[in-house]
């Protein structure tokens, strides 16, 4: 059978656990990791007779969010129950919002820093607030034919963000991935650590193939269980083309066939069958009785508004051209967080020099980061300090081999940059004297200056490794500008 | 509006219950008649009444986000039909 070209088409539901102390609908602790069954009581076991109430910080979290997300707020929003048995659903349903949800029609921006994909707007159908289920874990010992359940996890508020089916390639799901979770780390709405399940991802996926009959569509598949952003990606390209597999053995289009759920399994790198999804009118969604409506005012979704701080997008952009950094070093600085953006902001404040802090902040710092696996919170130099030696670098009096040496023996003392340049015996060259060593270097080095005369700038070179020999202390740049002064002169 | 066999057994399955052929006879007339009574409420003109979301006319029923005690481990177990010193135990969960 010949080969058709086709285009992945991609929505997002992401689910993002919110940071609060307790439950959506009782007092229990959400504390990821405590003994199984120890944050349970008679709400969140589905006890008849238990009134559930709404966590206020919970529902607040999310209009956070979903304003930063560009999404409306509706004044009214209210809860519906969705029906089915699940054992680590001990109510028989899960408290989730149907036609009224608490946030709509928004959108996220993402595009690629190694040119992946075009720059591309997902829009978001709507982000609203739901609670979790348990943990189940299949007692593999003793062959026994058991699971066991958890319900420490059960009622803890998520905030499920729906996307538009905009993606159409798995590298825009993983940086919209990225994106997200950058964005509520900004917001400080969410933990989201994914191995601890605090993000989780599923994507529906199907094909658009271009037959020669025209475009058909493959029917639709949600994919689970993805728990990191490689196996976002991975996922989405396994699935994809095993759904053209699939359409080219069975030819089935969407329609003929009903939605199907495949969980991703992570060792073995591809989808497997899981239950066939009930038809969403299965779960007969009805208003939660247990529960009221929430009504909010213009006043209070302004003031949620107001805590919003820069976002990420707009982040980059002002340092871009505010600061004059380049996309490059404005991308890595605004992912890593907002407290090295503070650092950054600082340090260029305090040593003048916004470029220069840029590139330092990019490379020194973030490589002792990487390399120590910290966060900047504990980096040992603070940026009142880094600033003084940055302030030196620029006014040439070290050049940036030894303003790194400089550094390096910074982040073991508490010394200034001034102390540590002496401790290390640093000095700086007078510039008479500079000149006047430059001067003997191109009288005895016929053979450079011709090469210079004649075009050969990089041959220079040679009379700043003289100059080394003669004095360690010079400034490389400085050599070189000044014997090439000399010689052009001559 | 009528109910069919069919739907009852579709709605007996997504409940998780079983009927045999007489039970199910029964359950379709139980059924029938009570959405029959329940039909009497489209008698109503509501052409001018806003649709509610909740019986009750009260709004922002909202907690505060401080922690309270939780029940113990063996509290939280105790009706449990099987379980373990940790986990409440159901039949095995296929799938994942």
């Amino acid at each position: 059978m010949s080969e058709f070209s086709y285009e992945i088409v991609i929505g997002l539901e992401v689910h993002v656990q919110l940071k609060t102390k307790t439950k959506l609908f009782c007092r229990c602790r959400t504390e990821f990791g405590n003994p199984p069954n120890t944050q349970t009581c008679p709400v969140c076991l589905g006890m008849p007779g238990s009134l559930p109430v709404m966590n206020k910080k919970a529902y607040f979290l999310s209009m956070r969010t979903a304003l930063a997300l560009n999404c409306g707020i509706p004044k009214f929003t209210k809860w519906d129950r969705k029906n089915y048995f699940y054992p680590d659903l001990p109510k028989g349903y899960q408290t989730s919002q149907f036609d009224l949800p608490m946030s709509e029609e928004g959108y996220l921006d993402i595009k690629s820093t190694k040119d992946e994909f075009e720059p591309r707007r997902v829009r978001i159908i709507r982000a609203h607030l739901e609670e979790d289920a348990g943990k189940s874990m299949h007692d593999e010992a003793a062959g026994k034919g058991d699971s066991r359940i958890d319900l420490n996890r059960t009622g803890t508020p998520l905030l499920e963000i729906v996307s538009y089916p905009d993606m159409r390639s798995a590298a825009e799901a993983k940086a919209y991935m990225q994106e997200l979770r950058l964005l509520l780390t900004y917001l400080d709405v969410s933990d989201c650590n994914m191995q601890e399940g605090s993000l989780r991802c599923d994507a529906n996926v199907n094909l658009h193939i271009t037959t020669d009959d025209g475009v058909i569509a493959t029917p639709i598949v949600e994919i689970k269980n993805m728990n990191s952003f490689r196996s976002v990606e991975r996922g989405i390209e396994y699935e994809a083309k095993r759904q053209y597999d699939v359409w080219q053995e069975t030819g089935k289009v969407l329609g003929e066939l009903p939605k199907q759920t495949r969980g991703w399994d992570d060792s073995a790198q591809v989808t497997r069958s899981q239950r066939e999804k009930e038809e969403s009118a299965d779960y007969r969604y009805f208003p939660c009785p247990d529960l009221v409506p929430v009504i909010v005012t213009d006043q209070q979704i302004e003031e949620v508004r107001q805590e919003i701080g820069e976002l990420p997008s707009a982040l980059r952009e002002r340092l871009q051209n505010e600061f004059g950094l380049t996309v490059y070093t404005a991308d890595v600085i605004v992912n890593q967080g907002l407290s090295l953006v503070e650092y950054y902001l600082e340090l260029a404040a305090a040593a003048g020099d916004n470029k220069l802090a840029g590139n330092w902040v990019q490379g020194e710092v973030l490589r002792i980061l990487n390399d120590q696996e910290i966060e900047i919170e504990d980096f040992p130099i603070d940026a009142g300090r880094l600033a003084e030696l940055l302030k030196l670098v620029q006014a040439g009096d070290l050049d940036s081999s030894k303003a790194k040496d400089v550094f390096a023996a910074m982040l073991t003392s508490d010394s200034s940059a001034a102390d540590v340049i002496k401790e290390l015996g640093i000095e700086k060259v007078d510039e008479g004297a500079l000149e006047a060593l430059c001067q003997v270097l191109v009288e005895r080095n016929q053979r450079i200056v011709d090469d210079v005369k004649s075009g050969n700038e990089k041959a220079v070179g040679a009379l700043i490794g003289q100059a080394k020999k003669e004095n360690p202390n010079v400034n490389p740049g400085q050599v070189r500008q000044i014997c090439l002064e000399i010689i052009n002169n001559l | 509006m009528s109910l069919t066999r069919q739907d009852v057994e579709k709605v007996a399955l997504l409940a998780r219950l079983k009927f045999n052929e007489d039970g199910l006879d029964k359950m379709t007339d139980h059924m029938v008649q009570i959405i029959q009574y329940v039909d009497k409420l489209s008698e109503l003109d509501t052409e001018d009444v806003q649709p509610m979301a909740h019986a009750l006319d009260i709004y922002n029923a909202l907690a505060e986000d401080e922690p309270r005690p939780s029940l113990s481990r063996e509290d939280a177990l105790k009706n449990a039909p099987k379980r373990d010193e940790e986990c409440f135990r159901v039949p095995a969960v296929l799938g994942e």
